[in-house]
């Protein structure tokens, strides 16, 4: 029996248009869907595993909007390949292999067009549903300011502080200040964080990650590649990966995907948080990073504030060491996209080779998680557990 | 119906009109905020779709919805890019509609410094000159019934 064993096609469905003027492309994606889950005796509340191309609408791979579109919340396996005209073939080998690995049990794949009586696909994508509603041409929405939306709920629900937001970017400036690459060398204080300019209240210009050029690679292996290399392997002891959705309008801003990731990873890990000697935890904002740190349980919900005070993030001897390349918020957020770097210096940490001054002693294991998207909704999520051999 | 301002203070682009949503961009033109109700499990939908995220059905309608609502959290954005460069600081802002959504949108016709969540708001619609007009809110004045 070879992996792909593991998984049968058990459903399958045509749509009957052949031009449907009447129809959304989002719709078409939806019909499709729901005709295929109803071939196989299922519903869309069975399906954790989802697969689509650019042909769905969305953020350059529309597996999340198109998950909010059909109300898709049980996913546990997500994948966006773009491969032109073949990609539901290499959809159906990976859905394989994720059930295989376990990911996931139900996989739905789709793809829909309608390049006779709509706007021809290609270019960036088709538009996105939600688009006129939510998005940045319409209400003037950017980057900061949709994660300044989270971070004014957590105040109001929570009583979290500016001061304390503040916590966060002074512990990755001092990690940063250890790293000779660092975008920011300077070690700031909470007065220079809180003083700084508002550019979406209540974030400062400081409660940013930096805009940096750049880039990182990881390379992946099999045990037998590994054994013949003289190289310190990590274990990818756990993963887990969820998407947070605006839920049909019943938004909540003050948690994120990372209620489900991670006890996802922790799961397959076999740990739990107690035993995790370093983390690498997006940090895209200020915010980002506090409301992760409660949604993966280092503390409880609304106590993000409180917990990151005192030092508790700086290496090496705080309560939870983070992101001791400096991270995204003093080190480097190369593309925009802080994920790779955080895999990186996670790797760095459990083979010893961080930079001494933030260097956790005898780092076992360390959680990595990034995310995608707005911060509580539209966003993606991912968690992994990265150990030493011997852990 | 609500108000449909002809000299929006902010930039009113053009939506993209598909199936799902002619009739919401119709109406708002119009002065009236639809949302879709789905008939099988009665959930109030945002944004307007013809399949419930909540239960899966395609049994989903239109409805008048009040317009009126609660901040649910807001943003004074002073620096932003394109368009919206010229009109900082502004208000962006999640509203909960009475029917339960909880939207995007912006806070207009105030004072910015003074937004708070839970401040009572009502929809007005800013007209893109496009046959199509965007939804916004306005602080409910409490004075009115003085």
């Amino acid at each position: 029996m070879n992996a792909n064993d593991a998984a049968v096609i058990i459903g399958a469905y045509e749509h009957p248009g052949r031009e449907l003027p009447d129809k959304s492309l989002a719709q078409i994606h939806a019909e499709v869907a729901l005709g295929a889950v109803a071939d196989a005796g299922l519903t869309l509340d069975d399906v954790d595993g989802f697969f689509c191309g650019h042909d769905a609408p969305g953020y350059g791979g529309g597996w999340v909007t198109m998950a909010e579109y059909m109300g898709l919340r049980n996913l546990t396996y997500m994948d966006s390949t773009e491969s032109g005209g073949a990609s539901p073939i290499y959809h159906v080998s990976h859905a394989a292999a994720a059930i295989a690995a376990g990911k996931c049990s139900v996989a739905l794949i789709t793809l829909a067009g309608k390049p006779r009586t709509g706007v021809q696909p290609g270019g960036g994508g088709p538009a996105r549903p939600e688009d006129a509603f939510e998005m940045a041409m319409f209400t003037g929405a950017g980057l900061v300011s949709t994660y300044a939306l989270a971070a004014q709920r957590h105040m109001y629900e929570f009583g979290t502080t500016s001061e304390q937001l503040a916590e966060i970017k002074v512990a990755a400036s001092i990690h940063a200040s250890h790293n000779p690459n660092a975008f920011l060398q300077k070690v700031m204080t909470v007065e220079d964080v809180v003083s700084s300019p508002l550019v979406a209240d209540p974030l400062h210009r400081a409660d940013c990650c930096v805009v940096t050029d750049g880039g990182g690679a990881v390379v992946v292996v099999s045990r037998e590649v590994a054994r013949t290399l003289n190289r310190q392997p990590v274990r990818i002891m756990g993963q887990g990966e969820a998407g947070k959705l605006t839920n049909g309008g019943r938004v909540d801003l003050t948690y994120t995907p990372a209620v489900w990731s991670g006890p996802r990873a922790f799961q397959q890990a076999g740990v739990s948080v107690q035993d995790v000697d370093y983390v690498s935890v997006y940090d895209s904002f200020t915010i980002t990073v506090l409301e992760i740190l409660e949604d993966l349980g280092f503390c409880e919900k609304g106590q993000g504030g409180r917990f990151v005070m005192d030092g508790a993030l700086v290496a090496p001897h705080g309560r939870l060491p983070f992101n001791t390349d400096g991270g995204g918020l003093a080190n480097n957020h190369p593309a925009h996209r802080g994920g790779i770097t955080k895999i990186i210096e996670a790797v760095r940490q459990l083979r010893g080779e961080a930079n001494p001054g933030v260097q956790v002693p005898d780092c076992e294991i360390a959680l990595v998680h990034g995310n995608g998207g707005d911060l509580g909704t539209r966003m993606r999520a991912a968690t992994m557990i990265l150990g030493r051999e011997s852990a | 119906m609500s108000e449909v301002r002809r000299n929006p203070t902010l930039p009113t682009a053009k939506p993209p009109v598909t199936p799902d949503t002619e009739e919401f961009w119709k109406a708002a033109a119009e002065g009236t905020f639809l949302g879709r109700r789905c008939g099988a499990c009665g959930e109030a939908i945002w944004y307007p779709r013809p399949i419930c995220p909540f239960c899966h059905s395609t049994d989903t309608r239109w409805e008048e919805f009040t317009g009126r609502g609660v901040v649910y959290s807001h943003s004074v954005v002073r620096r932003a890019g394109g368009d919206w460069k010229g009109v900082t600081p502004y208000v962006l802002a999640y509203v909960e509609l009475e029917e339960g959504p909880r939207l995007m949108t912006n806070i207009v016709d105030c004072d910015v410094e003074r937004v708070a969540i839970g401040d009572a708001v009502e929809v007005v619609f800013d007209d893109t000159g496009h046959g199509s007009a965007l939804p916004r809110f306005r602080p409910v004045s409490t004075s009115k019934e003085d």
